[in-house]
């Protein structure tokens, strides 16, 4: 079991309020990211969460029970942390035994669990090197490992992935994901990157300055972002935003439309634009078009799509897909 | 990195750096050298640099005057004692001061180091007042005591710079692994900080071991250590130089070889956060 409850929760540091004030639910065995641009607050949040930092305010409850005043070792989650964090004059083994030592377990049963959690890690043959002798994504499963052994009732991940290179994070995503799947645990995310959001989230927190943006799972937040920071964060290529004459048209401030909902044609549609750069990512072509009374407005074609800087096109928006925001920025 | 040097500019630097060398460890080299001749040698004007006759007696006598073993034992106690006492106290001390920093802590920080200003002359009579109706005077445990407390600010000052280059989020994790604080300490503090934890307690044993004013002011003869028995060979029957070099060659001969033995741990310890 692994509910998180947040109630009111705050968090100023001195005169600076790091987190207004929130109210979260993270229900048993769902995967919660938090996302957000730096500084937005996530971390704070997720080290509240571990009792790594005090709340100013309000109260955090794990299965029902106020934890707010209890240490990180009384709360019963397991963490993973940006820079690994892993002890660095102890083997493999050791690190990973780590917490099943401080729970007094007795020496077998920490053995055996040790073994399993390297296997599931295929970490099995590196048992007893130290973590200056293996490689970043090793190192990760290691620290996810330490995390695993003693069962917590929810994981938390701070960034984990930032530091290791793009084809090793698409890997890894794909194994936390299926760690999640197989223990069911409760697991809380931190990142910035909104595709990692995306593809691993059951729900998706939007933090911006310590305020809760929009909660939902990543399509809900896809299809109907609540307001135009989510309409931006969410989404890669970002949603084109576009206000003026044009938004008057649908009577917004602001309307926008995500790059793959609009239609390309040579000869007829509702704009006219002039491409510019064009980005080939294979599978997809993306156009950067300069509309006549519109602006900047980026276009995902098919990779086939035969265009060349300074060709003329004709965009339609498709009507159903469009999102209208008012003065304030909210989405109605 | 490279940079060109000149032959001509690496010989004179070379012998620069040796004729400096030499002129630090003159005065141990005399010392040792002056050990082995006659008191008439010793006084000798010139003096003769190697030319003597080599002599044993002054070691001999050295011993047969005052127990050698007994001070060397003092010694080791003290120095020792006041250290690994220095540094129970000063770990927990560094910890909170590098993980968990206050507003105050660097002027915490500024008045250990002050204490340090002080001439130790300005509180030995209240000192020695306080071990006299204590009855410390002449006792290792109140060395061991004064001693601790000389040498706190340093050891808690260079476990405090060392502290400071363990990141953070280590001890975060262990503590989030369900360690206490003390486990934390223990388990993990202390095994990442340990080489600087051991240059610490190497530097401290040779300030203890050297440390003459409350070892002389303090003891008599029961707690006496190396110092002590040094300084008797400076009488008010006279100096006898040859007499008086044994006595010191001998009581810093085992601090010199612990040194030589451990000399990278203590530079590494000395220059430690200088050069990263």
């Amino acid at each position: 079991m692994g509910k998180i409850t947040l109630d009111k929760v705050s968090k100023s540091f001195g005169q600076t309020i790091v987190i207004p004030e929130i109210d979260l639910v993270i229900e048993d065995g769902e995967f919660v990211v938090f996302v957000g641009p730096s500084g937005c607050g996530k971390s704070t949040l997720l080290r509240l969460i571990a009792g790594l930092e005090d709340t100013s305010k309000g109260t955090i409850s794990i299965d029902g029970e106020d934890v707010t005043g209890a240490p990180p070792a009384k709360r019963g989650l397991s963490m993973v942390f940006q820079s690994y964090a892993l002890y660095p004059h102890m083997s493999v083994r050791q690190n990973i035994a780590f917490p099943l030592k401080m729970a007094n377990e007795d020496k077998e049963a920490i053995a055996r669990k040790v073994e399993d959690a390297a296997r599931i890690l295929n970490l099995t043959d590196y048992l007893e090197r130290r973590p200056g002798q293996l490689s970043g994504g090793q190192r990760q499963r290691v620290a996810i490992g330490r995390a695993i052994v003693r069962q917590p009732k929810a994981f938390l991940f701070d960034e984990p992935l930032s530091n290791l290179d793009a084809a090793l994070r698409g890997t890894m995503r794909l194994e936390i994901s299926e760690l999640h799947q197989s223990l069911k645990t409760t697991m809380v995310y931190v990142t910035h990157d909104q595709v990692e959001a995306m593809t691993m989230a059951d729900k998706i927190v939007v933090l911006q300055a310590g305020r809760v943006e929009q909660v939902g799972s990543p399509l809900e937040l896809y299809r109907s972002p609540r307001n135009l920071f989510v309409a931006g964060f969410i989404g890669a290529p970002k949603m084109n935003l576009i206000d003026g004459a044009e938004a008057m048209k649908h009577s917004a401030a602001t309307i926008g439309i995500r790059p793959e909902h609009i239609r390309l044609s040579p000869e007829s549609g509702e704009w006219t634009g002039t491409v510019g750069v064009t980005e080939h990512l294979g599978a997809d072509t993306l156009l950067h078009v300069a509309v006549d009374g519109v602006g900047q407005v980026t276009v995902r074609a098919d990779g086939e799509y035969q265009v060349r800087s300074g060709d003329t096109v004709r965009l339609t928006p498709a009507p159903d897909k469009l999102h209208r925001f008012n003065a304030q920025g909210e989405a109605f | 990195m490279a940079r060109a040097i000149s032959p001509r500019r690496k010989w004179t630097i070379t012998v620069i750096a040796w004729l400096l060398g030499l002129a630090i460890f003159f005065p141990i080299l005399w010392t040792v050298l002056t050990s082995f001749k006659t008191e008439g040698e010793a006084i000798a004007s010139p003096p003769s640099l190697v030319a003597f006759d080599w002599t044993l007696a002054n070691y001999f006598e050295v011993q047969a005057r005052s127990n050698y073993f007994k001070y060397v034992g003092n010694s080791i106690v003290i120095a020792v004692g006041s250290t690994l006492l220095g540094l129970l106290i000063a770990i927990p001390a560094a910890w909170a001061m590098a993980f968990s920093p206050t507003k105050r802590t660097k002027d915490v920080l500024m008045w250990m180091l002050s204490t340090k200003m002080l001439p130790p002359v300005g509180v030995l009579v209240p000192i020695y007042l306080i071990f006299r109706d204590t009855g410390l005077l002449d006792s290792r445990i109140g060395l061991i005591g004064v001693l601790t407390m000389i040498n706190l600010p340093i050891i808690v000052w260079m476990l405090y710079t060392y502290f400071r280059e363990i990141p953070g989020e280590i001890l975060e994790a262990a503590r989030m692994d369900g360690a206490s604080l003390a486990k934390e300490i223990v388990y993990v503090l202390t095994p990442m900080a340990l080489p600087g934890i051991a240059s610490t307690m190497l530097l401290n044993i040779i300030l203890a071991w050297n440390e003459a004013f409350w070892t002389l002011n303090l003891t008599a003869s029961s707690a006496a250590p190396l110092t002590a028995f040094i300084a008797a060979y400076s009488s008010p029957e006279g100096l006898f130089w040859a007499k008086l070099s044994a006595a010191s060659t001998l009581a810093i001969a085992p601090i010199l070889i612990m040194g030589w033995f451990s000399q990278r741990q203590l530079i590494r310890g000395l220059t430690f956060g200088a050069v990263k």
